[in-house]
């Protein structure tokens, strides 16, 4: 199959008075059509950043510095401002994290509608928007009547929805979703990500998941990245990963969730994670690594495939 | 003995709104134990934690400290109040002022306190403190607020409360904000302060996860009541409470199970519901008529653990007020 995203040796930087700063390093990846595509790490890792950069939405002083990245053939990085403005939303959606800050606090939500078709020109007569949002609002499980409403009035989950309504409002062909429920609870968080599972279906486009919750990603995703200080060091099938998880890191990951099965089974990360502008030489990870070895503080362990679809940047996977 | 604290029948509301509804439970240090208050936003619990804290006063019923209704405290005994009972808040970046080295928050008290009789010993407690709480003192002190990472910045504020010797710290949702990969790490320094310390805990959260982890006894807050209290062990693994039964199963697992998003989760019922009756009626899968009308009480349906259910009728009511019987002492 015919990747529908394809991301290849991207790089992004961000200037700073002690050096540049490499928050995206060398990153490559590949998203099938109607698959679900789950990016995890902690903060710092990258994972918001590798997000942005696909949308070309990093701000100075962060630049993109290498790497291509093409949505159904088309390199994004040939298009002109106006080419990549209309991509945005109609092409790839992105689902904010907090979608209090993101909604417009001032207008209705069927004017925040309005405003993407209007950007995307489209010219709607107000009973064609009319009947567009509330077939929109529906999809997402929201009663029609909430076009008419301000952000404000809307609970956190029914704002998140409303967010992931709009972004599907032109039919994306990929749906990029930066933590959509870490701000709500639990029993919301399962309502909106059923949400989003079933727009996606019905739409079949493909969902980047970017997040930090092993469990939700365990739950959601088809496939998993795993970032550390801007390179992406694991990458293969869900299952593999909970089973077998070839990085020292991806294993850490998933034991610094507290579990419902056994008491006194959580165990964090030993110390921090590391500052991007002072990494440590050799692999990024060894300072924290338990089986870190000599060679590791040397040699930095390259991208490769441990198994058919499955790779890792470690000395041992 | 008189409990350190103590909630009388406590009611807050807030306008029409009641934030929480006739609360009576008593905090016993003599037997240190981490108790979890666990809800979701709009349950009761950070208001609960604020009343304990005595930063608002209840709109009915009292709190008791040593005995003594807060309201109503000399000046010796406010000050003995605020050395027994510590906070850790939520937000790690809020509570810095970030022109003031990262010392100063553990200067302060030591001075106001006369913790220590010289700068010396006063500096040896301040080590020790960051010491108890897992962090180096020589990376910490001196350093500004944005130089430290949200864990060590949480961790300094555990260690502030440690230094004034408590015999209670109300930690309100101490690790939500702080990366998964470092909240076991904060999460496990709390409870060696209850294990080595002999500090109680009241650990305020809405992730049953990390309640289960750390908690000895757990209280599920449900829109300004208890609908289920005991052991946490018992109430996790076999949850009697409809609300609680939702919360577990809400929780994404990392499992090659995958029955997440096709489990049939949270369904509006057709019970209405009423000022008088279950506050869960409207969300509840096993409504009955009468919990549409009639507010369940507290079923003691094992030694350790209550649950506000009409399904539990059978088993003998909790009396208000006697929550703490079901709440053990650390094992």
């Amino acid at each position: 199959m015919n990747a529908i995203l394809k991301v290849e040796g991207l790089k992004v930087e961000f200037e700073h008075p002690l050096g540049a700063v490499k928050a995206v390093d060398d990153v490559s990846f590949a998203l099938l059509p109607g698959e679900r595509l789950g990016l995890a790490g902690e903060s710092g890792s990258g994972k918001s950043t590798m997000a942005l950069s696909i949308l070309r939405m990093i701000k100075p002083p962060g630049r993109i510095t290498g790497g291509r990245v093409s949505l159904d053939g088309t390199e994004l990085s040939a298009l002109d401002h106006e080419g990549m403005r209309h991509l945005r939303l109609a092409g790839i959606a992105m689902v904010p994290q907090g979608s209090m800050n993101s909604l417009n606090p001032v207008i209705r939500i069927k004017a925040q509608f309005a405003d993407a078709f209007r950007d995307h020109g489209l010219k709607l007569t107000s009973a064609e928007l009319e009947t567009r949002v509330a077939e929109l609002l529906r999809t997402v499980g929201l009663p029609p009547h909430v076009a008419n409403l301000y952000p404000h009035e809307l609970s956190g989950g029914m704002k998140q929805r409303a967010c992931i309504a709009i972004a599907i409002c032109l039919r994306p062909k990929v749906i990029i979703a930066d933590e959509p429920t870490s701000a709500l609870d639990v029993v919301v968080q399962r309502q909106v990500m059923e949400t989003l599972a079933r727009v996606q279906r019905d739409l079949g486009c493909a969902i980047i998941l970017v997040g930090h919750d092993m469990g939700l990603m365990a739950q959601f995703v088809d496939r998993l990245g795993v970032m550390y200080a801007g390179r992406l060091v694991e990458l293969a099938p869900i299952a593999e990963i909970i089973t077998r998880p070839r990085h020292p890191y991806t294993q850490a990951l998933i034991s610094s969730l507290p579990s419902l099965e056994k008491r006194g089974a959580m165990q964090g990360i030993p110390g921090l994670a590391p500052l991007l502008r002072d990494l440590p030489p050799g692999c990024a990870f060894h300072p924290r690594c338990p089986r870190a070895e000599a060679r590791c503080t040397t040699e930095k362990p390259a991208v490769r495939e441990v198994a058919p679809n499955q790779q890792a940047a470690c000395h041992f996977a | 003995m008189t409990p350190l604290l103590e909630a009388r029948h406590v009611t807050k509301r807030y306008g029409t709104n009641t934030a929480l509804s006739d609360l009576s439970m008593s905090i016993d240090t003599s037997k240190p134990a981490i108790t979890a208050v666990v809800g979701e936003s709009g349950s009761g619990k950070t208001t609960l934690a604020r009343m304990i804290l005595g930063l608002v006063p209840p709109s009915e019923g009292q709190v008791l400290y040593q005995g003594q209704d807060m309201a109503r405290l000399s000046g010796p005994q406010r000050r003995q109040f605020r050395r027994d009972v510590q906070a850790v808040f939520q937000d790690p970046y809020e509570v810095y002022n970030p022109f003031y080295r990262v010392d100063h928050v553990l200067t302060t008290p030591v001075r106001n306190f006369n913790l220590a009789s010289s700068r010396a010993e006063g500096r040896t407690m301040i080590e020790n403190a960051l010491r108890a709480v897992g962090l180096r003192p020589e990376e910490i002190l001196g350093r500004y607020p944005h130089q430290l990472s949200g864990g060590q910045r949480q961790r300094i504020m555990v260690a502030r409360a440690v230094l004034m010797k408590p015999k209670l710290i109300v930690a309100d949702e101490p690790v939500s904000m702080v990366d998964a990969s470092l909240r076991a790490t904060i999460l496990t320094s709390l409870r060696k302060l209850t294990d080595e310390m002999g500090i109680s805990i009241i650990y305020i959260t809405h992730d049953l996860a990390t309640a289960y982890q750390v908690s000895d006894n757990i209280l599920v807050m449900y829109r300004a009541c208890v609908a289920e209290a005991g052991a946490v062990e018992r109430v996790v693994k076999h949850p009697q409470h409809p609300y609680t039964q939702l919360l577990i199963s809400s929780i994404p697992q990392v499992s090659t199970t995958r029955d997440w998003l096709d489990d049939e989760g949270d369904q509006k019922t057709a019970a209405t519901p009423s000022p008088h009756g279950c506050r869960f009626v409207e969300r509840c899968p096993v409504a009955m008529p009468k919990c549409s009308t009639t507010l369940p009480p507290l079923y003691r349906t094992e030694p350790a653990r209550a649950a506000a259910c009409f399904q539990h009728e059978a088993s003998p009511e909790l009396p208000n007020g006697a929550l703490n019987e079901v709440l053990t002492p650390t094992a």
